[in-house]
């Protein structure tokens, strides 16, 4: 076996990396539909913290190369051969010139580096709030968000919607940062870098998106049990649409007669006490508000698409899709799911 | 000079029966005071972590290979990766580091055992008794709710998510109260490493002529001082808040979650520092012996070291860029952070200068130390990326930062101490490792190592989140996750090649002989391995390289030194 | 002392053991402490409900006492250097019940305290840094005490005498640090955050 790898561990290493590179091949043929990735940013922090990137990245490459061919050259240069002589090399001790060389350098980058971050920091973090703009409150709870619109009085969860950037009609997003138990993390890498969501601490940070689409993120600290499934969704919508998204959000919850056996079902059981419908007797605040449950696209903070085969297989088990999710299994029959579910659909 | 071997007293020399013979082995090592036993215990306990900590680490590859891959439940997973980082920078390495310094601190310094030999103990079997009570935690019993769980909070346990009310059970205890305890040892051992080299330096050891080994684990053990004791305290009032029903953490009661970021940061960065300046010291150890020169710039490498320890202490905020701090707070501590490159570079910069001009010999310790300055570059570069501040905002808590700060721990600190076992066994064993198997284990562990680690880059960058059981499969993450699982395993091979070259050479390796590596400082003028008492006669040493001066009588060390 | 350490002849002799370790714990204890104060700091005026610290009267008496006893070890360290071994078990035993009398005095502070104001450890984060706080440094002296009852036991039995004289000031200094953290303490507790 090893005769036949070649008995040198580099041949074997050699063997394993041209190995890799054909597995590589093929895995990253695999499919990606949402990128979630910092270098493709759509918002102006984002977008800052890019090319703020791309210079730190500028600054430690070159200085990265400078010394690993440093190294590499000590390395290769001076290793021992046979020809050497019997006596031992010259034997330095430092050299006081050369250490001042090696410590002022460094400094002179690192105090250039500084200035241009710090004022990076400054033009972000301290970003003039005009008056005009979109307020949103983010609320992050195991294992979901809450936003809230407070000027437009309407709750939605894990899918936020906001307008468009534009030239005509810079709308920017101002999101307040708040938690109702553990500390959560809010983090769409192509609208902003990340902003912790902590009990009695409110934070502030703002995004505004220049394309749009649907940008992708989630949860970026470890909040508990589903900590990996606390997806989040933003929609960038053009002012108009927004406009009619928030008109509808607004309306109360459909009243369709036809699936009145399930709102019955919804309004009696326990489905109350933790989750919202305008316009029924459900009131509660510890889930998603489900008054326009089909405007969104997924169901259990992102962890399924928002269907009928799901939503009933979340309502009968919601350790189907996340286990440990506050949620608990509602014991309901088959028919009353189907009734529940029916209902839940009509909510558009 | 001591250089005649002595015969080493041993309970093992009288006639006895195996069993009793055996019992009395047992004995010897459980109530030993000898530094040299105790290093080997400790080292051998770390090791012992080491796959454990491996292990449960492997587990996590495995699962992330694949989106929704199911081989673990979340709990199980949650549970998996606080215990592997728990288990990895207490139970692995600080013992394994403060292992060495045990060992080598004595006898590099000419003493023949360390200031307090007792306390020493002491601090080994509370160190132990903190390990094996976080790992009592997975079978404590099953009767009372969370008794048979691990600590599922992250290593970080970020209150409030350790409050009674959010974590009921006892999980989050045994992680607190296995670390006061395992604290407590550490404190002990710093406190004895700190006298030891106060007080116990043989005839004409000034400190200006201490090893940089010792030097290191000196700052060490003064910054494990005032860095572990923040921990302590932390965890203290955690336990308050759990058992007593206090505030501290506790949003509801107006306590404050930030307090805990705060009071853990203060701990936690300097406990990085901790961990890395042995690794220096190691590297300050081998890389002139294998270059035939002695270190570049003492002076500098001890400055940079008590520097990055000082400076070390007003760094903490910089994990935490991401909880909303104000403006000014930020850029002072992007600044302090960036400081430390400065001394990270002069030491670099040092290492680089040692091997310039001289005749490197690429034996596997030097093998490793080359490794070790290529990625503690890395790491450092990687470092001063995250400290610029609006960038962490987008890399903290991604796989970039997990990525940056296994170079270090992995990267810089165990390639260092990979190195030094393949230095200094033949010192406490009498026989070198196989340099066969040892070529092996540093070419598979060098390929695990990038593969993993650089492609965990990337990842990151992709915006792939730490402390994850599953992602969605859309997320284009799969790829470079196989990629990384694959690397995982190299490594894990190659630690086995290892831990079997450790087993093989103790009783099959090269005989060693006193000073294997024609080196230099004291530990080398003592027989492989030392007797209890270490040197015959105290030494007397009249410079850096003791030994140098002893072998090259016409041209000493002490005509060139100040 | 082995001989490795008397035989550095250069330089000044070195400090013993026992005090550089001491002054060691001292730092990493001195941390801890910080921590606790730091606490107690940052949470002053947070208070959401229940008592306020307005409820606390300096306990003068307990701090002359501590800050008393900390002169009466320093005398007594004096004493064993000088071989008076009578003199050192008095002034011994009187640092001994000047720190019961504190420790009585912080009982019946605390006891009046969750009797006559309600003020326990969990009812606000004023009773919880309060109470962590004075607690610790409570700790601290019976540790220390503990110590010095033990010395005071083997002192009375005739096994101390002047070759011990720098183990006892390992633990005297010891000692001092506890009483003078409490001034920290007190300052930070009593007289700022009132």
């Amino acid at each position: 076996m090893q005769r036949r790898l070649g008995n040198s561990p580099i041949r074997l290493c050699l063997y394993l990396i041209a190995g890799l590179l054909l597995v590589c091949r093929s895995a990253f043929a695999d499919s990606r539909i949402a990128s979630s990735n910092s270098f493709l940013p759509e918002s102006t922090p984002a977008r800052d913290v890019y090319y703020l990137a791309l210079f730190a990245l500028t600054v430690t490459g070159c200085i990265f190369v400078v010394v690993a061919a440093l190294l590499s050259y000590a390395v290769i240069k001076y290793r021992a051969r046979k020809t050497d002589p019997e006596h031992e090399p010259a034997q330095v001790y430092g050299s006081t010139q050369v250490e001042l060389a090696w410590t002022v350098i460094p400094i002179i980058i690192i105090v250039v580096l500084f200035l241009t971050t710090a004022r990076i920091i400054f033009a972000i973090q301290n970003a003039p709030q005009p008056k005009t703009d979109l307020k949103v409150t983010v609320i992050g709870h195991q294992f979901w968000w809450e936003f809230r619109y407070p000027e437009y009085g309407i709750a939605t969860a894990n899918e936020l919607h906001i307008p468009l950037w534009t030239k005509q009609d810079p709308d920017t997003t101002y999101l307040t940062l708040l938690s109702a138990d553990v500390d959560h993390s809010f983090w769409v890498p192509e609208l902003a870098g990340k902003t912790d969501l902590i009990p009695n601490h409110p934070n502030e940070m703002w995004i505004d998106p220049q394309k749009a689409g649907v940008y992708y993120g989630q949860c970026a600290q470890f909040c508990g049990l589903e900590h990996s499934l606390m997806l989040i969704r933003v929609y960038v919508d053009t002012p108009e649409q927004f406009q009619e998204w928030v008109k509808n959000q607004q309306k109360a919850a459909v009243d369709d007669p036809d699936v009145a056996a399930g709102r019955q079902i919804f309004e009696t059981q326990a489905c109350v006490n933790c989750h919202t419908i305008n316009g029924t007797t459900a009131k509660g605040t510890y889930g998603p508000d489900l008054t326009h449950l089909m405007s969104r696209g997924t169901i259990a903070a992102g962890a399924a698409t928002n269907t009928p085969e799901n939503l009933s297989a979340w309502i009968k088990d919601p350790d189907t899709f996340k286990p440990g999710a506050h949620m608990p299994a509602m014991q309901l029959t088959d028919e009353q799911i189907k009734q529940v579910v029916a209902y839940l659909t009509t909510l558009h | 000079m001591a250089d005649q071997t002595f015969p080493v007293p041993s309970p093992l020399n009288t006639e006895r029966s195996g069993n009793a013979a055996f019992l009395e082995w047992l004995h010897s090592w459980v109530v030993t005071v000898d530094h040299k036993k105790l290093g080997i215990l400790y080292i051998v306990y770390a090791l012992l972590f080491l796959v454990v900590g491996g292990a449960e680490i492997l587990v996590v590859r495995i699962q992330l290979a694949f989106p929704w891959s199911g081989i673990v439940s979340p709990g199980v997973y949650n549970q998996l990766f606080t215990m592997h980082g728990t288990t990895m920078v207490f139970l692995m390495g600080m013992p394994i580091l403060f292992g060495f310094g045990n060992y080598m601190v004595p006898l590099m310094i000419g003493a023949r055992d360390m200031a307090f030999p007792r306390l020493n103990a002491l601090s080994f079997w509370l160190t132990a008794f903190g390990g094996f009570l976080l790992y009592f935690s997975y079978i404590g019993g099953f009767g009372l709710y969370g008794m048979g769980n691990a600590p599922d909070v992250g290593w970080f346990a970020y209150a409030p998510l350790t409050s009674k009310l959010i974590t009921p059970g006892h999980n989050t205890d045994y992680w607190a109260l296995s670390l006061i305890v395992a604290g407590f040892g550490t404190l002990g051992t710093a406190i004895n490493i700190v006298a030891t080299t106060i007080c116990m330096r043989c005839k004409g050891m000034t400190l200006s002529r201490m090893p940089l080994f010792v030097w290191l684990m000196f700052v060490t053990s003064a910054l494990t001082l005032v860095t572990i004791t923040p921990l302590t305290a932390a965890q203290i009032m955690l336990e308050i808040d759990r058992y007593l029903g206090g505030h501290f953490f506790d949003p509801v009661g107006g306590g404050s979650p930030m307090l805990w970021i705060h009071f853990f940061w203060i701990f936690g960065h300097p406990e990085v520092y901790v961990l890395v300046l042995p690794a220096f010291g190691i590297a300050n150890e081998i890389i002139p012996v294998f270059s035939r020169k002695p270190i570049f710039g003492y002076t500098a490498m001890v400055a940079a070291s008590v520097g990055i320890g000082f400076v070390s202490l007003t760094v903490w905020a910089h994990h935490m860029f991401t909880v909303g701090m104000s403006a000014a707070s930020n850029s002072f501590f992007v600044l302090s952070t960036e400081v430390v490159g400065i001394f990270t570079g002069i030491k670099i910069f040092n290492w680089i200068a040692t091997m310039w001009g001289g005749r490197i010999q690429f034996t596997t310790p030097m093998l490793f130390c080359i490794a070790f300055v290529f990625q503690m570059l890395i790491a450092g570069l990687t470092g001063i990326m995250l400290s610029v501040a609006p960038w962490d905002w987008q890399l903290h808590n991604s796989y970039f930062l997990i990525a940056h700060f296994h170079y270090v721990l992995l990267g810089a600190i165990v390639t260092c101490v990979f190195a030094a076992f393949y230095y200094w066994y033949p010192k406490a064993i009498g026989r070198k490792l196989d340099e066969r198997l040892g070529k092996w284990h540093f070419w598979l562990f060098l390929l695990g190592f990038h593969i993993t680690f650089d492609i965990m880059h990337w990842v990151g960058l992709d915006g792939m989140p730490r402390s994850i059981y599953t992602y969605p499969a859309d997320r284009g993450w799969q790829g470079m996750n196989i990629i990384i699982t694959i690397g995982a395993f190299i490594q894990g091979i190659a630690v086995l090649i290892f831990v079997w070259n450790m087993i093989w050479s103790r009783w099959h390796g090269e005989i060693a002989g006193n000073d294997p590596w024609d080196a230099w400082t004291l530990e080398w003028a003592a027989p492989s391995p030392p007797p209890p008492y270490n040197f015959a006669n105290d030494p007397v040493v009249r410079s850096r390289r003791p030994l140098w001066d002893i072998k090259h009588p016409n041209d000493p060390d002490w005509k060139y030194e100040p | 002392m082995t001989t490795a350490s008397i035989l550095v002849s250069e330089g000044p002799h070195p400090p013993s053991r026992g005090m550089v370790a001491m002054s060691c714990l001292i730092i990493g204890e001195s941390a801890i402490f910080t921590l606790f104060i730091v606490a107690y700091v940052f949470f002053m005026g947070r208070n959401v409900s229940g008592p306020t610290p307005a409820i606390l009267s300096p306990p003068w008496v307990n701090t002359v006492c501590l800050l008393a006893s900390s002169f009466t070890v320093l005398f007594a360290e004096r004493a064993i250097d000088r071989g008076q071994m009578k003199r050192f078990a008095v002034l011994w035993a009187i640092t001994i019940l000047l720190a019961l009398k504190f420790l009585a005095g912080t009982a019946t502070e605390w006891r009046d305290l969750i009797y006559n104001h309600g003020l326990t450890i969990s009812v606000n984060v004023f009773g919880t840094t309060y109470y962590s706080l004075v607690g610790l440094h409570a700790t601290h002296v019976i540790l220390g005490l503990i110590m010095l009852s033990v010395v005071l036991g083997f002192t009375l039995t005739g096994h101390v005498n002047e070759t011990h004289a720098e183990r006892i000031k390992v633990l005297a200094l010891y000692w001092h640090f506890v009483d003078w953290v409490w001034v920290a303490v007190f300052t930070t507790v009593y007289l700022i955050g009132r």
